[in-house]
C-alpha cells in the first residue's frame, strides 16, 4: 500500500489546535480549579499527545494494522503500570494487617 | 507499470520485496523502539505519581517554585518545531529535498533554542539553591520531599534533555543528506522516522509541562 501524503493544510490546522490547547491549558492553570485543575490539564495533555500521535506520526494513516497493535500495545502497557503501581499505593493502609 | 517498478527499486535493500514493505518494516521498527521509550519514561511517570500522592503539599511547594514562563515558551517551541518536521516530511513526500533539509534545520535549530533555555533554568535552580544534595539551599516545610520532587524534575526533565540532544543531532544529519538530494518521494524512511523520534519527544514534553509546570500552580 502506498503511502499517505498528509495535506500541509492538515498539519496548520492540528499545529493550530495544539497551540489553542496549549493556551488553554496555561490559562486555566492561573485559575483555582481546585481538585479539578490536575484532572483538566491531564485531559488536555492527553489531547494534544493524540492529536500528535494521530496526524504527525501519521497513525491515523497507516495501512498496517500491526502497527496500531503496537502503538495502543505500548500505551496499554503504561496505563498497567500507572494503574496497579497506584491501586497498591492507594489501598495500603485500608486493610488492617496482623502486626501493624 | 514496468517502468514505474524499476525506478521504485532505487534504494531498496535487498532482503525487501519492495519500497511499500521496506518503508512499513522501518516504520513498525522505530514504533518498536518508541515502546520501549514509553517503558523508559513510563517508570519515571509512576516515580512522579507514586511521590506526588504520598507527598502532596511538596509537590505543590516545589511548583511554586517552577517558572512558567520557561515552561510555556519551551512548550511552544517544541509544538512549532514538531509542526516544521511534519512539513519536512510533506516536502519530502512531494520531492521538495531542498524544503525538507531547510525545514528540519530550523527545527533541530528551535531544539537548540529550547535546550538553552532548560539550561538558564536550570542556572536559575542552582542560584536560588532548589538542586537536592549538597547544594540544597531553599528554606521550605518538609525540604527532605520538597527534594524528592526536585530530584525528580531534574532526572525526567534531564532525560527528556538527552533525547532533544539526540534530536537536534539527528535532524541536522538528516537535513544534510536531504540537502544533498539523497531522499526521494518513494524512499524516505530516515525522514520519516527520525520524525517519528522528534514527535515523540515532543509528546513526553506536552505531558511533563502540566505536571511540573502547571499542576498547583498558585493563582498568578
Amino acid at each position: 500500500m502506498a503511502e499517505h501524503v498528509v495535506s500541509r493544510k492538515t498539519y496548520i490546522v492540528v499545529w493550530g489546535a495544539l497551540m489553542a490547547l496549549m493556551i488553554l491549558t496555561a490559562g486555566l492553570s492561573r485559575i483555582d480549579l481546585g481538585e479539578w485543575s490536575t484532572v483538566v490539564a491531564l485531559a488536555i495533555a492527553a489531547i494534544k499527545a493524540l492529536l500528535v500521535i494521530l496526524f504527525f506520526m501519521h497513525v491515523r494513516y497507516e495501512s498496517q494494522k500491526m502497527a496500531w497493535v503496537f502503538v495502543v500495545a505500548g500505551f496499554f502497557w503504561l496505563g498497567i503500570l500507572l494503574a496497579l503501581t497506584m491501586t497498591d499505593y492507594l489501598s495500603r493502609g485500608s486493610l488492617g494487617v496482623a502486626g501493624h | 507499470m514496468h517502468d514505474r517498478a524499476i525506478a521504485a527499486t532505487h534504494g531498496l535493500r535487498h532482503h525487501f520485496a519492495d519500497l511499500d514493505q521496506q518503508r512499513e518494516s522501518a516504520t513498525l521498527g522505530m514504533w518498536v523502539f518508541l515502546v520501549t521509550e514509553i517503558m523508559f519514561f513510563g517508570g519515571l511517570f509512576a516515580a512522579y505519581l507514586v511521590y506526588r500522592t504520598a507527598h502532596y503539599d511538596a509537590w505543590v511547594t516545589g511548583s511554586e517554585h517552577m517558572d512558567f514562563w520557561f515552561g510555556t515558551i519551551n512548550t511552544v517551541i517544541l509544538l512549532c518545531s514538531s509542526l516544521l518536521v511534519a512539513l519536512a516530511v510533506h516536502a519530502v513526500q512531494v520531492g521538495r529535498n531542498k524544503t525538507c533539509a531547510l525545514y528540519l534545520w530550523i527545527a533541530s535549530a528551535m531544539g537548540v533554542a529550547f535546550l538553552v533555555l532548560k539550561g538558564f533554568e536550570y542556572h536559575a535552580h542552582i542560584v536560588e539553591g532548589a538542586v537536592p544534595g549538597a547544594l540544597w539551599k531553599l528554606t521550605v516545610p518538609d525540604p527532605q520531599a520538597v527534594q524528592m520532587f526536585f530530584y525528580i524534575y531534574f532526572v525526567m526533565t534531564g532525560l527528556h534533555a538527552l533525547h532533544v540532544t539526540i534530536g537536534i543531532i539527528l535532524l541536522a544529519v538528516i537535513g544534510w543528506y536531504a540537502a544533498k538530494g539523497a531522499y526521494s518521494p518513494a524512499n524516505h524512511n530516515s525522514v520519516h522516522v527520525s520524525g517519528l523520534y522528534w514527535h515523540f519527544v515532543d509528546v513526553v514534553w506536552i505531558f511533563l509541562y502540566p505536571l511540573l509546570y502547571l499542576i498547583a500552580h498558585k493563582k498568578a
